[in-house]
């Protein structure tokens, strides 16, 4: 049984319609990438899964129960972690408090202090600021807050909505460095990006999604090497 | 030179107290964004509370504060649950929701007219354990239910100001007002963020109602003299700013007792709006607002 199954979910806002019939699985322990362009529904499906948006029709099941008509809050406390897109940090609160907003739900709030530890072990950078104001940090600082808010949240599987979004390509770099780190504990990844040849070498499997459709689906590094992928995202 | 003293003195005892009516407005425009208008009528609420309690039982009006603010947390909270709650779902789009502002405008005329209804239209008075009990330090008359109001509105202050960083509650409720959506994926209801952030705002007009009362009447529309001064302070201090909502208190009570002694008291009104415009012209977000949380 896979951990967590789209079942052809339809997506819309107000009347227009994002996401036509969408399937994925999405296995323990994997990194499954989404790739696609602007507009494709990438973010959509992600905010359905933590419950910001519900599927008019189709399911989404986590660990065999369904989770399709859940609220967000209900959602995030069975360890499906949503770091959204644009770091969406509380930005007048401090780097530590934003962190403990991530250990919120009753199971992660008794655990914040070892939670919290692990997290700073992890990014060094973030114990030395966290008495910062979160706004005042650097775009790469900042996504390391957002990624480490969801770490607080115990997950089990980690959702995250481009997280190279403007960031400088070393510093990108060094954030999916950290996305592999994560993986490597044993946190089940699945990753939207734009960056399609960094995510590509990072996931095992990969799901192409366009206008709301997944248009190519398979191993990662066999997808590297499609022709359709080359050219219209690789730009070789 | 002593009177001057003496007013300064009345002015910030007087002007904390102001900033304590306020406190429950900009907490809960902090955390929903909306522009509670019951507000007077909370502090109404309040003062009748505390007005029945002290004068059924006889109590201390010190003692009133331990009962009256819990009683009217709950009354905050499940109104924003009953009332409020179901207009917010049907706007959750909106940052700002104006509908809201209209259903708390309906609570206030409902809740003034019960009161009404109940308690009739009459100038209430109780003569507590600390009415009229003044004391003097040197010249200076300082009269002891201002004092204690004085101390208690700052001590609620700081306790909210603690509340709000120190807690998990506390920092649930910052989150939501910076950006309600995250909170939700961290795990929040916001919808009862929502219902605290009421009740903790009905509790501290509770709080006010008990300091007030032991000098000044109560009756049904008395919310209208303390809210639109709460407003002005609201806004003077930085919406959503605990220590602006203090301080925008202190000068507003500054003001009017220092001018009161040169002038009528009319024109210490003028004077106040005239401040008032005059820091927002120069700093728009209000003392201690912070303009990037807009």
């Amino acid at each position: 049984m896979p951990l967590l199954s789209v079942e052809n979910i339809d997506v819309f806002y107000g009347d227009v319609q994002i996401i036509h019939g969408l399937s994925l699985i999405v296995k323990e322990g994997e990194v499954v990438s989404i790739v696609g362009g602007n507009g494709a529904g990438k973010s959509t499906l992600l905010r359905t899964i933590s419950g910001l948006l519900q599927p008019r029709s189709g399911t989404i099941h986590f660990k065999g129960e369904a989770i399709h008509k859940m609220a967000p809050e209900r959602i995030v406390e069975r360890g499906i972690v949503h770091v959204p897109e644009g770091r969406k940090l509380f930005s007048l609160m401090s780097v530590a408090d934003n962190l403990h907003m991530g250990a919120y739900t009753p199971k992660a709030h008794k655990l914040r202090g070892e939670s919290l530890r692990k997290v700073y072990d992890f990014l060094p950078r973030l114990s030395e600021r966290q008495k910062q104001t979160a706004m005042t940090l650097s775009g790469g600082e900042q996504q390391m807050v957002a990624i480490g808010r969801g770490l607080m949240a115990l997950p089990v599987i980690l959702m995250l909505d481009e997280p190279s979004l403007g960031l400088a390509p070393i510093m990108a770099k060094s954030i999916f460095d950290l996305l592999r780190r994560i993986a490597d504990t044993g946190v089940t990844v699945l990753l939207v990006e734009q960056d399609v040849g960094h995510s590509l070498r990072l996931s095992d499997r990969a799901y192409v999604l366009e206008h709301g459709k997944v248009a190519l689906e398979g191993k990662a590094e066999e997808l590297i090497d499609n022709k359709y992928i080359k050219s219209a995202y690789l730009g070789m | 030179m002593n009177t001057l003293l003496q007013a300064v003195v009345d002015g910030i005892m007087m002007g904390a107290i102001y900033g304590l009516t306020a406190l429950g407005l900009t907490l809960i425009f902090g955390v929903m964004k909306v522009v509670n208008f019951a507000h007077g009528s909370l502090l109404m609420v309040g003062m009748f509370a505390a007005y029945w309690f002290i004068k059924l039982t006889g109590i201390h009006p010190y003692l009133a504060l331990v009962v009256v603010p819990p009683v009217l947390f709950f009354f905050g909270y499940f109104m924003q649950d009953i009332v409020i709650k179901p207009v917010f779902k049907a706007e959750r789009e909106v940052r700002e929701p104006l509908t809201v502002i209209i259903v708390t405008t309906g609570v206030w005329y409902v809740l003034d007219n019960l009161a009404l209804m109940l308690f009739g239209a009459e100038y209430r008075t109780v003569r507590t354990a600390i009415t009229g009990i003044s004391f003097s330090l040197d010249s200076i008359i300082v009269s002891l239910p201002k004092l204690s109001g004085f101390v208690v509105s700052v001590g609620t202050a700081v306790g909210l100001w603690c509340f709000m960083r120190k807690t998990r509650i506390g920092r649930a409720l910052q989150a939501t007002s910076l950006d309600r959506e995250t909170a939700n994926l961290m795990g929040v209801n916001q919808y009862r963020i929502y219902n605290i952030a009421f009740g903790i705002g009905t509790a501290v007009a509770g709080v006010a109602g008990c300091v007030i009362i032991p000098f000044y009447y109560v009756y049904p529309s008395v919310g209208v003299v303390f809210d639109i001064r709460a407003f002005i302070i609201v806004v003077l201090g930085g919406l959503g700013s605990i220590r602006g909502a203090m301080l925008g208190g202190i000068v507003i009570g500054l003001v009017e007792s220092v001018f009161s002694q040169f002038m009528t008291s009319t024109w210490t009104e003028a004077i106040i709006y005239a401040i008032f415009l005059t820091i927002l012209f120069v700093k728009p977000s209000g003392l201690l607002g912070n303009k990037l949380d807009w």
